[in-house]
């Protein structure tokens, strides 16, 4: 589903980001991304999503090589990747269901489509009930569930999170990792970046460590083979 | 089916915020509706000179001691002639009885001992002899006749009237070309505050897959929305200053016996002149776009 090949990411002449990634991971897996902060977390997440593009190497998405990818097309790579932000980025001029609704919009869906489901994720983040609430009267867990339905709402095929329980409780917090986990179950590829070390351990996944831009535990050595599997 | 729903969440944006949207939709019909009223005069005025034209006439004034007599025979032969469509002969007589009802002068003509008016004949040259050149030549022929003391032409003032107005149409064009940029560039400007205030909005959208198209489509509604409020305000402008000046428009025509009169827009006028505003606004608006919004991109959302 992702795959790293050699990728470097340099700023600028002394900040390199990421050196040489090679990792990939397959459908449905979940998997953490830690280090200590600086360590190229964020860029990777954003490569993925085509906020960036890498220095060198290849950085592949569902089949698709993001390197060459013109600026036109990235909007349709990002319909098929989910993302649940640390701040949620939710938008406080408009209802819970307006909010869940946003990839949909993009997407020109109609609105029975929208509305069945939207419901569903909303539903399946238990929130339902607040459809018709402004983000702003919701807690702050409940604020991040509103963007992980949001997040899944179209059934992105990956889905990717950054610091998702930063601001939580651990009990919201566990509240919050077993969701992703369940959507793996369900065949969605989960990447977490956090650097809640305590929670990482007790859900014991794959879990991938930068430091310094280099990958130091957890990433696939890059296999024989012309197609580099 | 997303356009539809843009285009009413944008009515609406604009309908929250009325003082200001009214603000921008005054700037804007202001704006249109002075050179509008400028080309609605500038064809009234080409209606008179049209007017004009086709009647241009020629007038012969006689010696003061030409008789009546000679008058008569000179006009049947001028009549004969072919460039000449129709005459009319007026006698010294009707002439002071025409002076005195038309310039109020009365009592001071009394003190006249005698008629200070020659007899005149009014000639409308033929169609075809209504060029320039052709009434030149009428002219010529017509003072080299005796007794004939002077003959004027009309055709001086209302080529100096087509020159005016060809210089004011320029002037006009030039002053539209300006007040419509001024218009997209406030339009523009507006658009770019609407941009900056939906900067969260924006980034959301974009990070979710939003096209550019998508992104794009509420500001362009927005400028389309100014630009249908601002050709409205324009409309009643032009309305209210036309029946305002409808008045004594008509009571200045009248002491010149003129058909002169302002005349409004149209219904078609009208339409052409909101939609032409909806452009400018949509021009605006898209001049906003292109230069801000790619600005906002989602590479800062992620932290460190």
């Amino acid at each position: 589903m992702i795959e790293f090949r050699q990728v470097t990411k340099r700023y600028d002449s002394d900040h390199t980001a990421l050196r040489q990634v090679n990792f990939h991971l397959d459908r449905g897996e979940l998997a953490f991304l830690t280090g200590h902060s600086g360590a190229g977390k964020s860029t990777l997440l954003k490569l993925l999503m085509v906020m960036e593009r890498p220095s060198a190497g290849e950085v592949v998405v569902g089949g698709q090589m993001l390197n060459r990818l013109p600026r036109r097309q990235i909007p349709y790579i990002r319909r098929h990747i989910g993302v649940v932000f640390q701040n949620h980025q939710l938008l406080f001029d408009r209802t819970v269901f307006d909010n869940v609704a946003m990839p949909l919009e993009v997407m020109g869906a109609s609105p029975r489509d929208m509305g069945r489901r939207v419901r569903a994720a909303l539903d399946k983040v238990g929130l339902l009930s607040k459809e018709k609430m402004n983000p702003l009267q919701l807690s702050g867990g409940e604020q991040q569930r509103v963007g992980i339905a949001r997040a899944v709402v179209n059934k992105p095929p990956l889905l990717l999170a950054d610091e998702p329980t930063g601001n939580l409780d651990p009990k919201l917090s566990a509240d919050i990792m077993n969701l992703f986990a369940q959507f793996s179950q369900v065949g969605v590829t989960v990447l977490i970046a956090s650097h809640d070390l305590a929670l990482i351990n007790e859900m014991g996944r794959r879990t991938l460590t930068l430091d310094h831009g280099n990958l130091i535990a957890g990433g696939t050595p890059l296999q024989g083979g012309p197609s580099g599997r | 089916m997303h356009h539809r729903k843009v285009a009413r969440d944008s009515a609406g944006r604009l309908w929250r915020t009325p003082v200001a949207s009214l603000m921008t939709w005054a700037v804007m019909g202001v704006a249109l509706a002075l050179p509008v009223a400028l080309l609605l005069l500038l064809t009234s005025l080409q209606g008179v000179s049209a007017g004009w034209e086709s009647s241009a006439r020629v007038t012969a004034y006689m010696d003061l001691d030409a008789s009546l007599e000679q008058t008569r025979k000179l006009a049947s032969e001028i009549a004969s002639d072919g460039r000449v469509a129709e005459l009319e002969l007026v006698d010294r007589d009707r002439a002071l009885a025409e002076f005195r009802a038309s310039s109020g002068l009365d009592d001071a003509l009394d003190y006249l001992e005698e008629n200070p008016l020659p007899h005149t004949l009014l000639i409308t040259p033929e169609e075809n002899a209504r060029s320039a050149n052709g009434v030149a030549a009428l002219v010529t022929f017509i003072e080299s006749m005796d007794r004939v003391e002077r003959v004027q032409v009309d055709l001086g003032w209302l080529q100096r009237l087509n020159a005016m107005t060809d210089l004011l149409a320029r002037a006009v064009w030039a002053l539209a070309i300006l007040l419509a940029v001024a218009v997209v560039l406030v339009i523009g400007n507006t658009v770019r505050l609407s941009i900056e205030s939906r900067r969260d909005e924006i980034l959301v959208a974009k990070l979710v897959g939003g096209t550019d198209g998508f992104v794009r489509r509420p500001f362009l509604y927005t400028g389309a929305w100014f630009g249908l409020g601002g050709g409205i305000v324009a409309w009643v402008l032009l309305q209210l200053s036309l029946w305002w000046l409808n008045g004594p428009v008509e009571r200045l025509a009248g002491l010149y016996r003129s058909n002169f009169s302002l005349n409004g827009l149209s219904i078609d006028g009208a339409l052409a002149l909101i939609i032409a505003a909806m452009l400018l606004g949509w021009l605006g608006a898209w001049v906003a776009v292109k230069r801000h919004l790619s600005d906002i991109e989602p590479g800062e959302i992620a932290g460190g």
